[in-house]
């Protein structure tokens, strides 16, 4: 059996008398990539920061690579950070920059030189070791920050919202190059983000976190399909899985017959554990809403009150008769012919459709998605 | 609508006015003076120009040359030390401890008091021979020092009220410090720096432009210190503490030599202006701006 290279155990941290981490158990293997993911406030830096070293747990045990690093010094930890705002030194070049934890270890010249001109070389920032880092560009700056980092050769990557800084365009261009670096380095890393795209994009494993708790833990595409809650349907996808609220009619072994604003349906559901009469929350996402060809498959009907055309695809805003909900969010092709103001009818597809509990918790798993594991998410 | 602008000007007026009458015209006067062997009794119209004789008359006078020596003596231990001790303060300061706003107005305190004439005032009872200093000696079995009564010890003593007034300084490197990112000390941290590394690695560089300032207000301030030497040894003794102000000042008003006087000011004054010139100079090899425009990385 490996050993894990990073493993909490029911780790917590109490600030001033706020408990902002509430027991967070999680392992991440070696090779890795883990995305924490979270609205702002929900803990995900502070978790890092109990990682790196930079904060102590209130109670609980860190270990990196097989030792227990809990209370350990953060130099003595094995591992390298790269911060939001880059934390560059601004009074040394590029080149003492990336050098600077060499030095400090008291390595010899030549072995200082040849891993930062490597470093430099993986990062295209040779014709900058010259520079401060006042005269670099934002994704510059990135790259010597990750250069500082990868020099060390951790056991583990910290990366805190290294992205947040940059424009959007500049923004999509690195987290290609921190992927594409992933893979060529194919280190333990861990990645805070509050974006859900990048941690889609970039994850092999995403962390949900929300006020100090894990949500949940998966791939991608397993939060993406089967949310275990309704917190994780909402924060992961965008646009955002559209709720309805309804109550179930009837439960049968492999469907839930729910009674909504408009309509019944019947939700194909596979291990659904709900009694008749119970408030739930009927959840689509907006690729799986389509317009009605017939009134007969129709589901729903509302009016069109916005139209975003993106160019490749088009998302509209729905309003459904008789109803003062939130607009449902469908995403359409780029050259769908749509107008506002438009009746239209909808057609849900109820094999890709989701249900949640009064709590948030989900009710079964749709068909579609019930034999999709891991595994086949990953070639 | 003419009235904004002339109510602008008006409101400016008193500076205006206070700054011509009380500083611009005595510069210059001062100037014109120094060139006369203008006396302070008599009628001003009696001064007859004289060309720079006040000033080669300065390389013969062993009692300017002795002032001379006392100043940069004054200036080169109290400036480093000052500067020293304020910064070090500053870093304890720094840290975040319980109560540490009550220490630091504490500590600032003294600057408060320390340029005054009341507590120079103080500090001769405490240095004096029968003063708080010796008694306090004595009490733990130590004979009485004669601080005000030599050079060198005299000296000490208003070093010391120099030093004592660090809380100024103080406070301007503080500011300087909290401007220091706090993830640079989390990135050296991780990177394994000690205390002491990032000390010297990171704090002393990116201070760089406050230790500038605060090396420029104390050399000016250290040549025309007054105060304390003036109440507590009167330049003695054997003018030992006999600082260039101190001579200034009596040339003028002690001998009325209000000519000869007016050089020495202006002796003074290029000493200062050459030491501000040569620090500005300096900059460029070790004041660190994060924020200049221009820097290609490097020189």
């Amino acid at each position: 059996m490996s050993v894990d290279s990073v493993r909490l155990t029911d780790v917590r941290k109490t600030f001033n008398g706020h408990e902002v981490i509430k027991g967070v158990s999680l392992e991440v293997k070696k090779g890795e990539l883990v995305v924490f993911v979270g609205p702002s406030g929900c803990g995900k830096s502070t978790l890092l920061r109990l990682i790196a070293g930079l904060e102590t747990p209130t109670s609980g045990q860190i270990d990196i690579a097989g030792r227990d690093v809990t209370y350990a010094h953060p130099s003595k930890r094995g591992v390298a950070m790269v911060f939001q705002s880059y934390a560059l030194y601004p009074h040394m070049t590029v080149f003492d920059n990336i050098a600077f934890a060499l030095k400090i270890q008291g390595l010899p010249k030549a072995e200082i030189e040849h891993k930062v001109n490597a470093a430099a070389e993986t990062l295209q920032l040779t014709h900058l070791l010259k520079r401060r880092p006042k005269a670099l560009s934002g994704g510059q700056r990135q790259r010597v920050a990750i250069g500082r980092a990868i020099v060390r050769q951790p056991d583990v990557f910290l990366f805190d919202e290294p992205l947040s800084n940059l424009d959007a365009a500049l923004r999509g261009q690195m987290r290609v190059e921190i992927a594409r670096l992933h893979t060529k380095l194919n280190a333990t890393s861990v990645y805070v983000t509050h974006d859900q795209v990048e941690a889609m994009t970039l994850a092999d494993k995403i962390v949900v976190l929300n006020a100090g708790r894990i949500e949940q833990v998966g791939s991608p595409l397993d939060l993406y399909r089967k949310p275990a809650n309704l917190f994780v349907a909402g924060f992961i996808g965008s646009p955002r899985m559209n709720t309805i609220k309804a109550r179930v009619r009837e439960v049968s072994s492999d469907a839930v017959g729910l009674d909504l604003p408009q309509t019944i349906l019947s939700v194909p559901r596979v291990g659904a554990q709900v009694a008749a009469g119970a408030n739930v929350t009927f959840g689509v996402r907006p690729e799986n809403l389509h317009l009605a060809a017939t009134d007969e498959e129709a589901h729903l009907s509302g009016y069109v009150i916005l139209i975003e055309r993106l160019g490749g695809e088009t998302f509209a805003y729905v309003t459904l008769k008789d109803s003062e909900g939130e607009p449902l969010i469908m995403k359409l092709d780029g050259e769908a012919a749509l107008y506002n103001h438009q009746e239209v009818r909808l057609k849900i597809d109820l094999n890709r459709a989701h249900l949640f509990a009064e709590d948030g918790q989900a009710i079964g798993v749709s068909p579609d998605f019930a034999d999709k594991t891991d595994e086949s998410v990953h070639v | 609508m003419y009235s904004n602008k002339w109510i602008g000007s008006l409101y400016i007026t008193p500076f205006v006015i206070g700054f011509l009458l009380f500083t611009a015209f005595p510069f210059v006067a001062s100037f014109v003076l120094s060139l006369t062997d203008a006396r302070l009794q008599d009628q001003l119209g009696a001064a007859n120009f004289v060309g720079l004789s006040n000033y080669t008359e300065m390389a013969a006078d062993s009692t300017f040359r002795q002032s001379l020596g006392v100043t940069f003596a004054y200036v080169f231990i109290t400036v480093p030390l000052k500067l020293a001790f304020a910064l070090f303060i500053a870093v304890v300061l720094n840290f975040k401890l319980k109560g540490i706003g009550l220490f630091r107005t504490a500590f600032y305190l003294p600057s408060i008091l320390g340029g005054s004439v009341a507590i120079a005032v103080v500090w001769r009872f405490v240095f004096a021979g029968d003063g708080l200093l010796n008694q306090a000696l004595a009490g733990i079995g130590i004979g009485g020092v004669n601080w005000l009564g030599e050079p060198t010890t005299a000296m000490f003593s208003i070093v010391l009220l120099r030093l004592w007034q660090f809380g100024s300084a103080m406070v301007v490197f503080l500011a300087g410090l909290k401007a220091i990112p706090e993830d640079l000390y989390e990135a050296a941290d991780l990177d394994g720096a000690s205390r002491l590394k990032q000390f010297f690695m990171i704090t002393l560089p990116l201070l760089t432009p406050v230790l500038f300032f605060n090396f420029i207000m104390q050399i000016v301030q250290a040549f025309q210190e007054f105060n304390g030497p003036y109440i507590i040894t009167a330049g003695g003794p054997l003018k030992s503490s006999y600082l260039l102000p101190l001579m200034i000042y009596e040339e003028a008003f002690k001998y009325f030599n209000l000519g000869y006087s007016s050089a020495l000011s202006w002796v003074l004054f290029i000493i200062i202006a050459v030491f501000t010139a040569v620090a500005f100079w300096s900059q460029k090899h070790w004041v660190f701006y994060a924020q200049d425009r221009d820097d290609k990385g490097g020189h």
